[in-house]
């Protein structure tokens, strides 16, 4: 009670001398320009990056330019449309393939699996995301596609009456064996997503299904899937940005011919490979082209990961929001999971 | 399930037909095998990384710098000296750089950001940079450091490339720490007359940092591996170099170059080094991973 009466200098106790506030203050205003500089720092690279493309632009139009079929590096000419095809097409095979396997062995983990090889599975998966990229490149290039290539010779001349994939010599590297090391690529990233939104399934829902007389299948069918759907296709896309934007495997895999290759088993290039690979070279205008396909690149991979975090995100909420306990817990695990990504 | 026993008669009329007994069963042997075949490439990687790297390990593949003389096949390549410790001085400066940045951001968002409008567009931010392709993270910090200044590639631009990738990890998983730490802890030390800066420092960073290990130490381990950002930051070089004012070497680079190398004589280097770096990896991961077990806020 004593202390409460106020000693000289008219000031409360409670209050702080303005020297001892002092470092509240730095502290304070230290940290939140420390966070405007980042915001500085992204909106000064991409004006940066839009003025060294702009020559490019001008000269080709921007439509011109993304669209342009032709990518002729002797001839001072630049069209982006062999290397967006080429983007697409492999990271949409990653997709195909992966996705399928990834939410497959997330299912397995969550539902299927006896409770004691969960963990040592899911360390597993995770530590194809431990492997750097020009590891991927230099197995696939040395091994898987040598190793493959019969194979799928064998089934372009099978398929020759199929357009876009029969018919043709197959080379080494090629779209397909690209596509396929990116989708073992971004196996574990869709995997864990698909994987932490199941854990969200309210085990109600899942003892409601079995009560009622389903069989595993029908209950993760009816039960879990349709649940966790938006999750599944928000880590997809994740999965997509990672394969749109993947550089140095594609690189090593994809043979580097800005061409519109015909047909699956040729080579081509994409919009990360031409910079990588032409980038130490490149003077005037080419490097312009160069900076502008990278800004292509950038703005298609920050469409599609927007997309990708709003599904995931809002799944990750709307268990927040109305999860109970368990529900609660596995939300957050999820938001961090998508954070970590 | 529960349909056996005595009361198995009256309850046949509930029993699993065989055609969905049929589907269930295939459905789950579909899974089973796609669980299988996403595991069959890591099988594959390491099985390959072994038996093609192990066979180029030696002393002197560590101590020695690579030679240019790749042309002949018999003539001594070198080994991989200035790759490892330019990995190491690399990367060690881009953590230098991104993680008491990241942290610091990381705690502005929690300690004072919170749900600010502000707060949001930083973390919109964040994620915008999470999903930057690696190689505009070199074009990046090309146009930064590079373009207009006269200067060449050096080993500190590829730091700061790598920095830049490091940066949204180590933020958002500093944040998901952050925001585990119990606000009754909080406001107890503010109750007993602590200043904010002494709540976040004695209180809130120390019980957060064991979890904050791991995202650290899984940023690192991801930039270790990179090559894209630092083709044209750090540039690629023989010499073993401890002045990052100079074009310097990396493990990622190194392997990228052998491999795209028209000669097949450097093939074993490519995987020597790929068991190397992949080694370092793992083991950051394992550190990362022990490090998540011990933390208290899990």
């Amino acid at each position: 009670m004593e202390a409460a009466s106020v000693p000289g200098g008219g000031r409360s106790v409670l209050g702080r001398s303005p020297l001892a506030r002092l470092p509240d203050r730095v502290l304070r205003y230290g940290l939140t320009a420390l966070a405007a500089a980042i915001l500085a720092l992204i909106a000064y690279f991409f004006v940066r990056l839009v003025g060294q493309a702009g020559p490019a632009f001008e000269k080709f139009g921007v439509l011109g330019f993304t669209f342009g079929s032709e990518w002729n590096v002797n001839a001072e000419h630049f069209g982006a449309l062999p290397l967006l095809v080429g983007t697409l097409i492999t990271a949409g095979l990653a997709l195909l393939i992966g996705v399928p396997v990834a939410v497959a062995a997330a299912i397995y983990a969550t539902e299927l699996c006896p409770a004691r090889l969960r963990a040592p599975l899911t360390l597993l998966v995770e530590l194809l995301a431990a492997v750097p990229s020009v590891v991927y490149g230099l197995w696939g290039i040395f091994v898987l596609a040598p190793k493959l290539q019969p194979a799928e010779q064998w089934l372009a001349s099978k398929l020759s009456f199929v357009p876009f994939i029969g018919g043709g010599l197959v080379t080494i590297p090629n779209y397909f064996i690209t596509g396929l090391v990116l989708a073992i690529m971004i196996l574990p990233i869709v995997s864990a997503i698909s994987r932490e939104v199941m854990a969200t399934v309210p085990a109600d829902h899942k003892e409601a299904a079995l009560g009622l007389g389903a069989t595993r299948w029908e209950m993760i069918r009816t039960a879990v899937l349709p649940f966790s759907r938006s999750g599944i296709v928000g880590g997809a896309m994740l999965g997509l940005g990672r394969a749109l934007g993947e550089t140095i495997a594609v690189t090593i895999l994809i043979g580097n011919a800005p061409k519109l290759s015909s047909h699956l088993f040729e080579q081509g290039y994409s919009l990360a490979a031409v910079i990588a690979n032409e980038f130490g070279e490149a003077q005037g205008l080419h490097r312009n082209a160069l900076f502008a396909a990278g800004l292509v690149l950038f703005v298609l991979t920050l469409l599609v990961n927007g997309v990708a975090r709003g599904l995931v995100l809002r799944a990750a909420r709307g268990r927040l929001v109305h999860g109970t306990g368990d529900g609660g817990d596995a939300g957050a695990r999820l938001a961090e999971t998508v954070a970590g990504a | 399930m529960s349909a056996h026993g005595s009361s198995a008669q009256p309850l046949a009329r509930f029993a699993v037909s065989p055609a969905r007994r049929r589907r269930d069963l295939f459905a789950r042997t579909a899974i089973l095998s796609a669980t299988v075949l996403a595991l069959i490439p890591l099988v594959l990687i390491v099985y390959y990384l072994l038996r093609k790297g192990l066979g180029s390990w030696s002393t002197s593949f560590f101590t020695t710098d690579p030679t240019g003389n790749t042309f002949f096949k018999n003539s001594n390549i070198g080994g991989i000296k200035s790759a490892i410790l330019g990995t190491l001085e690399i990367v060690a400066l881009a953590s230098a750089m991104a993680i008491p940045i990241g942290i610091c951001v990381a705690i502005w968002l929690v300690e004072y950001g919170r749900n600010s409008r502000f707060a949001h567009t930083v973390r919109f931010a964040v994620d915008v940079l999470t999903g930057v392709p690696s190689i505009v993270f070199g074009l990046f910090i090309y146009i930064a450091l590079v373009v207009g200044t006269g200067s060449t590639y050096a080993g500190y631009k590829g730091s700061c490339a790598l920095a830049l990738l490091m940066l949204p990890v180590v933020i958002r998983s500093a944040e998901v720490i952050l925001l585990l730490v119990p606000s009754g802890l909080r406001e107890s030390a503010l109750a007993l007359g602590a200043p904010r800066w002494r709540v976040i420092f004695s209180i809130v960073l120390p019980t957060a940092l064991p979890g904050m290990l791991t995202g650290v130490l899984l940023a690192v381990a991801r930039a270790g591996g990179e090559t894209a950002p630092l083709l044209f930051t750090a540039g690629a070089t023989l010499r073993t170099n401890f002045n990052l004012d100079q074009f310097t070497n990396s493990l990622p680079v190194q392997i990228y170059s052998d491999v795209t190398s028209p000669t097949t004589s450097v093939e074993h280097r490519a995987w020597g080094a790929a068991l190397t770096l992949v080694s370092i990896i793992l083991l950051l991961n394992v550190i990362a991973r022990l490090a998540s077990r011990r933390s208290r806020l899990g």
